[in-house]
């Protein structure tokens, strides 16, 4: 394992350099919230952060992306025939990404990178994207994250994890990718590797005994889908959801997706939108049937999707990284934490 | 405030004791400090689960759309004025209700108080206007009257406006001298710095339309953005489909909207959506002297015609 160090007062000079080779992602203060936006010229990661509202999951999957463009315009060839648009796959870096969000987008591919089926706009952002994480210090209330196979300095799915360790950053080089993104910023000077790997673990185990939420997904792959499914609890617990997009648009593992064609004029285009399963669009028919019509059914879709039917298919865990944003950005206080441990913990009354 | 959680329990187990009504609808704490969750209680016991505090600022109104039986409801001023709202547009019954009034002394605004403190905020609790915050470092007292939710520093009408109960006396109402300075800050800005400004206001905007939903007026069965023949307008990320959904949204609460600010508290963005709704709250004030849901004895400006009906406006 090569450990490099990172002087801060060098960090600026690097990332400039690194924009020689790659477009920068990373978060940054957009008036009072945290969010992951491209790094114009000009434009550093803000590494202080805790939380970000929106995690880097746009960066691979754009909110709202064009799949497919052509034209409608019969005077020319082609016209009518939809194809895929030049979009830029040179190198990308997402720069300060949490452990917790590259660990999500490892669970995203099990969904866009399948030996049966390859998302091409998916994979091909992906792979042209290195990760270069910052592990988490201090982890915020909400960070439940050691309790879903990550914890503040996972190491899954990143290329580089950083760790603050005030005056300078030690940078772990995890793959090929990220050795290549460090000589292209010029960050060389290697660390003593073992005594910078014993800060790394002390400052780890600090960081992840500061996480003290509670929350136990142990018995559920044990319990039947139609047991859960018919548990008597949903209701109450859905009473006070407003079905709104929050929980699961700040999520970085939700990966719903809903495709729309437009037309301006003669051009016409295909793109692909974030959709969410609290909406009742969602399953909406044709025929104007909806198979879940009631909130209820929606709520209870989100939490069996995250926490019993992906657990069941993928036998990977939970689809949730633990970073928290749920529960923070709810506006009425839905826990998926408690809900986990109501799940966890019922037992069918004969 | 403990004395107001105290009296709501009493107020509600008794209601659900006696049989007076099938449920009863008010806010219990969180699991997380500064956050309630609205929640219904179907038995007295679940009524004293019930709390009171300066972070109840989602609007229960919401919760009564398509609601069966009797309710009972918690209400402070501004969830009445949307009961009312509800009665005069046949939502409910006012014979369907019982209404717990909770004379209000502002709701707090969270995001202004978490980027005044330094640390996480990790534990809350609050004793008259003194709010008492725990960080990993430190305990701060602050001054609840500095950090109100921003509708809350302008409101006339923190009593509510019809009540069956009340759980404490009436409070003062504020004397706000100039409640739209803010509306007209925009107002004199020349086309091109509104322009900006609304475009830099939508920027972060997600549409996950928490802000629609957590608003009591939207209970269309499918609101216009979710219609898909005729679809009015693009479901991406383009600015101009933004915009209408936040332009029509507006439009479709004038002179129905209570400025009870519920749409901004649940934005996760921290969207002011309310510099939208308040100009038409001003001008439904200005044009036709009305305030929404103030009175059931008269019907709101827009859903009726007079011929001596200002016509300024349409010249
Ligand atoms: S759980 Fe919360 S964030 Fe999610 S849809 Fe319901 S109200 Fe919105
Ligand atoms: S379900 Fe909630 S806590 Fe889990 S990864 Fe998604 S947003 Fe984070
Ligand atoms: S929780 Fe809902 S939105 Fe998220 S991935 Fe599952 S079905 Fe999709
Ligand atoms: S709640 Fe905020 S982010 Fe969501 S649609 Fe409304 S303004 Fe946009």
């Amino acid at each position: 394992m090569k450990v490099i160090k990172i002087d801060k007062n060098s960090w600026t000079k690097g990332i400039d350099k690194s924009r020689e080779a790659y477009k920068l992602f990373g978060p940054v203060k957009d008036k009072t919230i945290v969010i992951f936006k491209e790094l114009e010229q000009g434009m550093f990661p803000e590494m202080e952060y805790t939380d970000s509202v929106l995690s880097a999951k746009s960066v691979i999957f754009p909110q709202t992306e064009k799949i497919l463009g052509g034209s409608l315009d019969e005077s020319i060839e082609d016209h009518h025939i939809l194809k895929r648009p030049d979009t830029n796959y040179s190198p990308r870096a997402v720069l300060g990404i949490r452990p917790y969000d590259a660990k999500a987008i490892q669970l995203v591919k099990l969904n866009f990178d399948t030996e049966d089926y390859r998302d091409p706009y998916w994979c091909d952002a992906y792979e042209a994207t290195t990760f270069i994480g910052l592990a988490i210090n201090e982890p915020s209330a909400f960070d439940f994250s050691t309790l879903t196979d990550t914890g503040p300095f996972g190491e899954e799915g990143l290329d580089i994890l950083l760790v603050d360790c005030k005056e300078e950053y030690l940078a772990k080089v995890l793959t090929d990718k990220g050795e290549t993104f460090l000589k292209a910023s010029g960050f060389e000077e290697s660390a003593n590797t073992k005594p910078s790997l014993k800060t790394i673990k002390a400052l780890q185990s600090k960081a992840e005994k500061a996480i003290t939420s509670k929350i136990d997904s142990s018995k559920i792959k044990d319990k039947t889908i139609l047991e859960l499914y018919e548990a008597p609890f949903w209701d109450d617990l859905a009473f006070s959801c407003i079905n709104c997009g929050t929980c699961t648009y700040v999520c970085p593992t939700c990966w719903c997706f809903d495709i729309q064609d437009e037309t301006r004029g003669k051009t016409c285009s295909r793109f692909r939108n974030w959709d969410t399963c609290m909406d009742p669009l969602f399953t909406m028919h044709g025929s104007g049937h909806n198979p879940r019509g009631e909130k209820t059914q929606r709520v209870r879709q989100r939490f069996m999707h995250k926490l019993k039917y992906f657990l069941d298919k993928y036998d990977k865990g939970i689809m949730c990284v633990g970073c928290g944003r749920c529960v923070k950005h709810c506006p009425v206080n839905i826990d998926i934490r408690e809900v986990c441990n109501t799940m966890n913990s019922y037992e069918k009354q004969e | 405030m403990d004395s107001y959680t105290k009296k709501i329990r009493e107020l509600a187990s008794n209601l659900l004791k006696d049989n007076k009504v099938d449920m009863v609808i008010g806010f219990n704490q969180g699991t997380i400090p500064m956050a309630t969750s609205p929640q219904v209680a179907r038995t007295p016991e679940q009524a004293l689960e019930f709390v009171w505090n300066s972070n109840c600022s989602i609007n229960l109104a919401n919760y009564l759309s398509n609601q069966k039986g009797k309710i009972g409801i918690v209400a402070k001023g501004c969830d009445s004025r949307n009961i009312v709202t509800h009665i005069i547009e046949n939502k409910i019954s006012r014979e369907q209700l019982h209404i717990i009034g909770v004379p209000c002394t502002g709701m707090l605004d969270k995001v202004k108080i978490s980027s005044s403190i330094d640390g996480e905020i990790l534990s809350y609790s609050e004793e008259g206007d003194t709010i008492t915050l725990k960080t990993k470092s430190s305990e701060q007292n602050i001054v609840k009257n500095d950090f109100l939710a921003s509708n809350c520093e302008t409101c006339t009408h923190r009593n509510p406006v019809i009540y069956d109960d009340l759980v404490a006396d009436l409070v003062t109402e504020q004397k706000i001298d100039d409640p739209f300075k803010d509306v007209r800050k925009i107002e004199e800005m020349d086309s091109d710095a509104k322009w900006n400004h609304f475009e830099n206001l939508l920027e972060n905007c997600i549409r996950c339309y928490a802000c629609r939903n957590a608003c009591p007026l939207c209970y269309c069965p499918t609101c216009f953005v979710d219609e898909s023949d005729p679809q009015w307008v693009g479901k991406g990320q383009n600015n101009i489909d933004v915009r209408t959904f936040h332009f029509l949204r507006a439009y479709h609460c004038a002179g129905r909207c209570t400025d009870c600010g519920a749409c901004e508290q649940a934005c996760p963005m921290d969207i002011k959506v309310r510099d939208f709704t308040r100009k038409l709250n001003k001008d439904a004030l200005e044009i036709y002297g009305w305030e929404a849901g103030l009175t059931l004895e008269q019907r709101p400006p827009l859903d009726t015609f007079n011929p001596e009906d200002p016509d300024e406006f349409i010249k």
